[in-house]
């Protein structure tokens, strides 16, 4: 048990740190956290419950949109705004900014997570693959339709106020924003796998038809869970939004093919179905597509179509599940065949 | 808002448009029905759900337009993209296709998003992110006063595709290996208890798809154009197409195909063309939650 609060205790001393003994990878830091956020959320309905959705970012890009929207309603008129010409200056105080960022990005949560409500409602009746897809073809959708709407910027996107302070603070700021999140999503997801919602949530993934038969309202687990994880991802589009100043709907916010996969990447890389596979693969493949990105430019998309092959293919337990079968003692579990070699 | 309306006002004042928009829909459907039909092919034999489809395509577009470049007749394109897709198609097997076949439908999505995403890039570095398209030297046909015009390169490319399609279909009934492909989609372990090779089979189907979408990118090149990052909506259109039409319903795929290009033209028309992927996408949605009520019926009559 002690061990297991040094580990702890360690791990969030440095969490804390950080951003301080490496200060030149705040805003990569930043990014992680951002990872790790959309790895664990996905994994509470992909992992968990087995319904694998390729559309999760459509509550990344909603939740920029959303959280960029009311901070934005708070001081000015938000068509006026969006479609002003660079002679106009909008200027934001400071109780403006941290009003509109702390309601943004709480709206965003709570905008998103209805959205999943309404989407899963319609979406949850298709299975297997058919989700997938379904899934993918709403995020398509939405960014399209936002592309093409006129009063939130259209295609040009929205551009939101600077942290008003300095800008080293500000990549501070957003680290421990981000930071604060990702752990209360961790926290949330341990939590709640280890209570009868988890167990139900399991049930559904294994043998959804039986799980119905025992008298759960598999629809209305399927709902909550996604409608929680789209919080979560919602608030981290919101943190996004601010973070990133300016934001277009195709390639920042809804997008698809670029976070909307690594989300799952992540996932299958560090181990479905786990506590700590989300986390430890969004580490893994951050640095991955860090490394790539930098040092086999124009090659990084190949790279990681690679990547994404030869997890899916060769390496289908992923790193926790490697490791819970090499190392089982770690995980408690007990092997017999290997304490009867120990004793021998 | 208004705008829409007056396009479709447009629509009803002057009827000849109706049908100019649906033979435009109809020549470029029937290329959608062809990749289509190859994804239901392999959905239904080794039930792999292929998302590289639309990048096949695009690839067999490029080997055509690669050649035509050559100084190498357009049309000899079209058997070119078949055979160099062959060996694409049947590489990716052996290395990655026949390892997730007993494995979960979402594996397999995955995969072969991923390669997909190979494919694109590897494409766009080759040649490059512009659009492309081969012009082909033939006249142009016009009927009723001008209003419709038909150009024989897009004409000779939809009588291409039925070949194509005839051709397919005749040895799917006919040959040995078209009948052991049918054996193995109905039961794959009775084929190998009758002696098929059910490995070679897969490995043949998903080579003759992969060609399939080759040669139909090979015809998309002349009447349309192409673009490295185009082929994810072409596999979007496929799964709308088989989705529709459900597998191993052939004439439905068809019908499917050249539905949803009639209906993609007419998107374009009364939205505009911003909208056109938009259109592809929620055409997908609608045709799903179609499905989703009349799985619901089955459901509750079962009760």
């Amino acid at each position: 048990m002690s061990k297991r609060f040094v580990f702890y205790g360690v791990l969030i001393a440095f969490i804390l740190i950080a951003p301080f003994i490496l200060p030149d990878f705040k805003t990569q830091l930043a990014t992680l956290w951002l990872m790790i956020i959309v790895a664990i959320t996905w994994d509470m309905t992909g992992g968990q419950m087995g319904y694998n959705s390729l559309g999760n970012i459509f509550f990344y890009g909603t939740g920029m949109y959303v959280a960029a929207i009311i901070a934005i309603a708070i001081a000015f008129d938000v068509g006026e705004y969006t479609n002003a010409f660079s002679d106009t200056i909008y200027k934001f105080t400071d109780t403006q900014y941290f009003l509109g960022a702390a309601l943004g990005v709480l709206g965003a949560g709570v905008f998103c997570a209805l959205c999943a409500l309404i989407i899963g409602y319609i979406t949850f009746g298709l299975r297997g693959p058919y989700f997938a897809i379904g899934t993918l073809g709403v995020a398509i959708a939405g960014g399209e339709l936002v592309s093409n709407w006129d009063w939130v910027g259209g295609g040009q996107g929205i551009s939101l106020p600077v942290y008003p302070y300095d800008l080293e603070g500000g990549k501070v700021f957003f680290y421990f924003l981000f930071a604060g999140t990702g752990v209360a999503a961790f926290v949330f997801a341990k939590w709640l796998y280890s209570t009868r919602f988890g167990a139900a949530l399991n049930a559904i993934r294994d043998d959804e038809e039986k799980a119905e038969a025992m008298g759960l309202h598999t629809m209305r687990y399927k709902l909550i869970a996604w409608s929680l994880s789209a919080f979560f991802v919602g608030i981290a589009g919101g943190i996004s939004a601010f973070q990133l100043i300016h934001f277009e709907p195709l390639e920042t916010a809804y997008q698809t093919i670029n976070l909307g996969i690594f989300m799952v990447v992540c996932v299958l890389l560090g181990g479905k179905g786990t506590l700590w596979g989300p986390v430890v693969g969004a580490i893994v493949f951050h640095l991955f597509k860090e490394v790539t990105w930098n040092y086999f430019l124009g090659w990084q998309w190949v790279a990681l179509g690679t990547l994404i092959v030869v997890t899916v293919v060769y390496f289908r337990d992923g790193i926790m599940g490697w490791l819970v079968r090499v190392r089982p003692e770690w995980f408690g579990i007990r092997v017999e065949s290997r304490e009867r070699e120990a004793t021998s | 808002m208004d705008q829409f309306l007056a396009n479709i006002s447009l629509l009803f004042e002057f009827p000849i448009v109706n049908l100019k928009i649906v033979i435009d829909g109809v020549m470029i459907g029937a290329l959608f029905a062809l990749s289509a039909y190859g994804l239901a092919l392999v959905w239904g034999v080794m039930n792999v759900k292929n998302l590289a489809q639309g990048d096949f395509v695009i690839a067999g577009g490029y080997v055509a337009w690669w050649l035509a470049n050559q100084g190498v007749h357009p049309l000899l394109g079209v058997p070119a993209a078949f055979v160099v897709l062959w060996i694409l198609g049947w590489v990716i097997y052996k290395l990655v296709i026949t390892r997730v076949i007993e494995r979960d439908l979402f594996t397999s999505l995955l995969a072969t998003f991923g390669i997909a995403i190979i494919i694109a890039q590897v494409l766009n570095l080759l040649f490059g992110s512009d659009t492309q398209s081969i012009a082909l030297k033939y006249d142009t046909l016009y009927f009723m006063d001008g209003f419709i015009d038909v150009p024989i390169a897009k004409l000779l490319g939809v009588l291409m595709a039925a070949a194509l399609a005839t051709g397919v279909i005749l040895f799917m009934k006919w040959s040995r290996m078209g009948q052991a492909i049918r054996a193995t989609a109905q039961d794959a372990r009775a084929a190998r208890v009758l002696g098929i090779n059910t490995e070679k089979v897969y490995a043949f189907t998903f080579s003759l798809n992969s060609a399939i979408c080759g040669a139909a990118g090979a015809i998309v090149v002349m009447v349309w154009v192409i673009q490295p990052f185009y082929g994810i909506t072409h596999s979007i259109r496929a799964f709308v197409i088989v989705t529709a039409a459900g597998l191993g319903n052939l004439p439905g795929v068809i019908a499917a195909g050249l539905g949803i290009g009639a209906l993609e033209q007419y998107g374009a028309h009364i939205f505009g063309i911003g909208y056109q992927q938009a259109v592809a996408v929620l055409l997908l949605l609608i045709v799903l939650l179609i499905r989703l009520v009349q799985q619901k019926r089955v459901r509750k009559s079962l009760q």
